[in-house]
């Protein structure tokens, strides 16, 4: 348990624009469960990226059993017996739980032809099974796996190929109970035989459960490592570095008439009678673990999503949304989770992002005025201190908290009055962070609508008005800003 | 700080505008190799007739760079040009005005563009499926109307369009890809349209997200390049004087090659009608240059199908390299 198996040392790694990684070292001993704590862009995952040899490091050494390796490629790092163990990425679906178990590593008949031995492959792949107290069938496919179990076979598959350093990312973020249980107990199984484990996690309630020290990252830089008995609040004031109350800016607004209200709205096997109200100048923070349905109730608001039944209204009206189109032309606007999968268009300019959802506001006829476009654009990118060239930069050279910022400009530019933000701080340092909650707050003192999706609970009880919890597609709560506690929201969520 | 940002910034617009004259420069170079190689080349007269020989595939690979802009494929446009041309010659022989006739053919073009876009945005079919499947339907079609035998007997006054000459030298198609080109670049760089094509072949999702009618937008796309199709097709039967229903075969190759080399790429959201024509315009060189050296028809796909793989490749290397740096 005191042997030292990984070591890394002064690491750094420099983007452009960004010190990601500043000096930070990180030691890890054989057996132990090595806790990474950090908020989004802290630098945990820039950090596994460079073990694992999808990065490369800039300056800083790594030791490995006490030897320094240098880390060419993930293949090697594979090699000598680190694994990064992705949730589904690097499984193949249509495959059974033996075959990728030992996919890339298989036992051959003939070593020449290649010819696979499928019986040794179910032989040995039932022994790892055993062991490891994981009750599943070799021959069963994997696309007929749950997530959980999904990640059962790619720990396995760790195990499988001497695996003695294991990196999980957030590998709880959508587990129920029961099944963090087992995951936990199989954790547990492989630190007796000598695994250790780097443990990325936001969920500070599970870290003294299966953590044994922790390493607190910020703003790319080491701040300690401590003992898992640590305090959560002494956590927090690590992660973040500053009191909670200058993170969470909140004014007192005016809260009047009702602006949109949703009523009745079901969809199959998802979302179960919905039906809630937000009124002008009000913050509704909307609650809930993983998979709960935030994201899909707010899809289904804005018309992206089928749904069985909804009503909704708007300042009193009924109106039909059945596409995104509907609900922008209403005035709703939504941000969704994944700025980049769902909300840019990367190697489009700053202005042509921003004008997208009301580009016909931009135009005579079918005609662009290009120049109010720039114009406009520039203005917002003032408003809200985009960092960039100019308008006509390409959106993919920002940085994560800028290319945000573009889609704050876009929504705001179409002028909308309801805004749903879905995890609107995801991935975005903390100085930007406060900026956005700043505009947030700037927006419904003008008298607009807000919906906000966010799983970081004090943000979320920071600027909230009310809070509604969702728990597997049903409205478990709603709290007003003076009741609702991270305690009683995670119940609501859990329960 | 904020100048190592300029700096990094400033050196990829740099290998930006680099990577956008790379294949003009490769242009000049093989103007000036064959030059050198062919007397005949640097003359007014070949000159235009590159422009006359090239003047079909750049009309076609107007519509094409769109579509592929969009992040999707048209390999039917060879079919589609011969069908288009088979019908407006077949009106022609029938006794129909040329005004109706090539109306007709260009119409051709345009329906079997717009099912194209039906099927691939209502339809959900995939858009290498769709234009498969049309191009072997148009291209039937185009052999049933006709028996499979060439169309013969067009009036004189219809040659005008394929093989006419403004003030004697211009050749007529070569007005016909200039217009075109310049409305094709209007539509691309400054209406709704255009917009909407690029944010759709840029990221589908998000542009959906933000009340992008995609489904709309895709049939157009499609659509358009059916016309030129339509167009490209009625000039050929023009210049060969027949309504050829084997006119083409192959020539999607030409086409996608002009808009890969012209810096479209498959993963869509990149390319200009510019570069498109600088792309038919090197195929045109090309062709005309094996030509001059005497170099076989069949020698000239062994070039066509390298180049398309190298400019794919210098494409996808620069990608690697931007995605690391």
């Amino acid at each position: 348990m005191n042997e030292t198996i990984l070591k890394m040392e002064r690491i750094c790694k420099r983007f452009p624009g960004v010190n990601a990684l500043e000096d930070v070292s990180l030691e890890v001993k054989r057996g132990e469960v090595h806790v990474l704590l950090g908020e989004n862009g802290a630098g945990k995952s820039t950090l596994m990226k460079i073990l694992t040899g999808a990065y490369s490091k800039d300056s800083g050494k790594v030791y490995f059993k006490g030897k320094e390796i240098s880390i060419r490629n993930p293949r090697e790092t594979l090699d000598i017996g680190i694994s990064m163990v992705y949730q589904e990425l690097n499984l193949a679906s249509s495959l059974t739980v033996a075959e990728n178990i030992f996919l890339g590593n298989e036992p051959l008949r003939n070593k020449f032809i290649g010819v696979i031995n499928r019986s040794e492959i179910k032989e040995r792949c039932e022994k790892i099974l055993v062991e490891l107290h994981i009750s599943l069938a070799p021959q069963k496919k994997l696309q007929e796996l749950g997530v959980a179990q999904l990640q059962m076979v790619s720990i396995a598959k760790a195990f499988s190929s001497k695996a003695e350093i294991m990196i999980l990312d957030e590998p709880t973020a959508s587990l129920q109970e029961e099944e963090i249980d087992e995951l936990f107990s199989l954790i547990n199984k492989l630190k007796k035989s000598g695994v250790s484990f780097i443990y990325i996690s936001h969920r500070m309630e599970e870290i003294p459960l299966i953590g044994d020290r922790i390493t607190v990252l910020r703003d790319g830089k080491k701040v300690e490592t401590v003992d898992s008995n640590t305090p959560v609040e002494v956590l927090i004031r690590m992660m973040v570095g500053r009191e909670l109350k200058e993170l969470f800016p909140k004014e007192t607004v005016d809260i009047s008439e009702e602006v949109l209200r949703v009523k009745n709205l079901n969809r199959k096997n998802s979302l179960f009678n919905i039906n809630f109200s937000l009124r002008r100048g009000e913050i509704l923070g909307l609650a809930g673990l993983v998979g709960a349905g935030r994201t899909e109730l707010a899809r289904a608001i804005f018309g992206a999503e089928p749904v069985d039944s909804k009503e909704i209204y708007i300042d009193g009206k009924y109106v039909e949304i059945n596409s995104p189109t509907d609900a922008i032309s209403s005035g709703i606007a939504y941000l969704s989770e994944n700025r980049k999968l769902f909300s840019l268009a990367l190697s489009m300019s700053i202005f042509s992002n921003i004008t997208m959802p009301s580009l016909k506001e931009f135009c005579i006829g079918p005609v662009l005025r290009l120049r109010k476009e720039r114009e406009v654009s520039k203005k917002f990118m003032g408003k809200l201190f985009i960092r960039a060239t100019s308008v006509k930069q390409k959106v993919k050279f920002l940085s994560g908290g800028n290319q945000q910022k573009v889609v704050l400009a876009k929504w705001l530019c179409s002028k909308a009055k309801i805004f749903i933000f879905d995890e609107p701080t995801i991935g975005i340092d903390v100085g930007t962070k406060t900026e956005i909650y700043k505009l947030i707050n700037l927006l419904a003192k003008e008298g607009a609508g807000i919906v906000m999706i966010s799983s970081y609970l004090p943000e979320l009880l920071a600027i909230s008005d009310s809070i509604i919890v969702l728990n597997k597609g049903r409205i478990k709560k709603e709290f007003k800003r003076e009741e609702a506690t991270q305690e009683n929201i995670l119940y609501y969520a859990t329960v | 700080m904020k100048i190592s940002i300029k700096n990094t910034e400033g050196l990829k617009r740099a290998r930006e505008i680099i990577q956008k004259l790379a294949s003009l420069l490769s242009l000049i170079i093989m103007a000036v190799i064959l030059s050198a190689l062919s007397p005949y080349f640097l003359t007014v007269d070949n000159i235009f007739n590159i422009g006359l020989q090239m003047a079909v595939i750049a009309i076609m690979a107007i519509g094409e760079m769109m579509v592929i802009i969009s992040a999707g494929i048209d390999l039917s446009v060879g079919s589609v040009l011969a069908l288009s041309g088979v019908t407006s010659t077949l009106m022609l022989v029938n006794g129909m005005g040329i005004f109706l006739s090539v109306l007709v053919g260009v119409l051709t073009g345009t329906l079997c563009g717009f099912i194209n876009g039906v099927l691939i945005s209502f339809g959900r079919i995939p858009p290498f499926i769709a234009t498969l499947g049309m191009m072997g339907i148009a291209r039937g079609l185009a052999l049933i109307i006709t028996g499979g035998i060439p169309i013969f007997g067009l009036p004189d006054s219809f040659s005008f369009l394929g093989g006419g000459r403004i003030l004697n030298v211009i050749p007529f198609p070569v007005v016909i890809v200039v217009i075109l080109a310049l409305i094709g670049h209007f539509i691309l760089a400054y209406t709704r349209f255009g917009r909407y094509t690029y944010a759709v072949g840029n990221n589908v999702e998000a542009a959906r997200l933000s009340g992008v009618n995609i489904k709309r937008y895709l049939t157009m796309i499609y659509t358009f390049g059916g016309i030129l199709c339509g167009f490209a097709g009625v000039i050929l039967a023009s210049r060969l004087s027949t309504g050829q229903p084997t006119a083409g075969t192959g020539w999607e190759l030409d086409v996608i090659a002009a808009c890969v080399i012209g810096g479209a790429s498959f993963s869509g959201g990149e390319g200009n009608v510019g570069g498109a024509m600088l792309g038919a315009m090197i195929m045109g060189v090309l062709r005309n240059g094996c030509n001059l050296l005497n170099i076989s028809n069949f020698w000239q796909q062994v070039f066509i199908g390298s180049i398309i793989i190298f400019a794919v490749f210098i494409d996808q290397y620069r990608k690697h390299k931007m995605g690391e740096g």
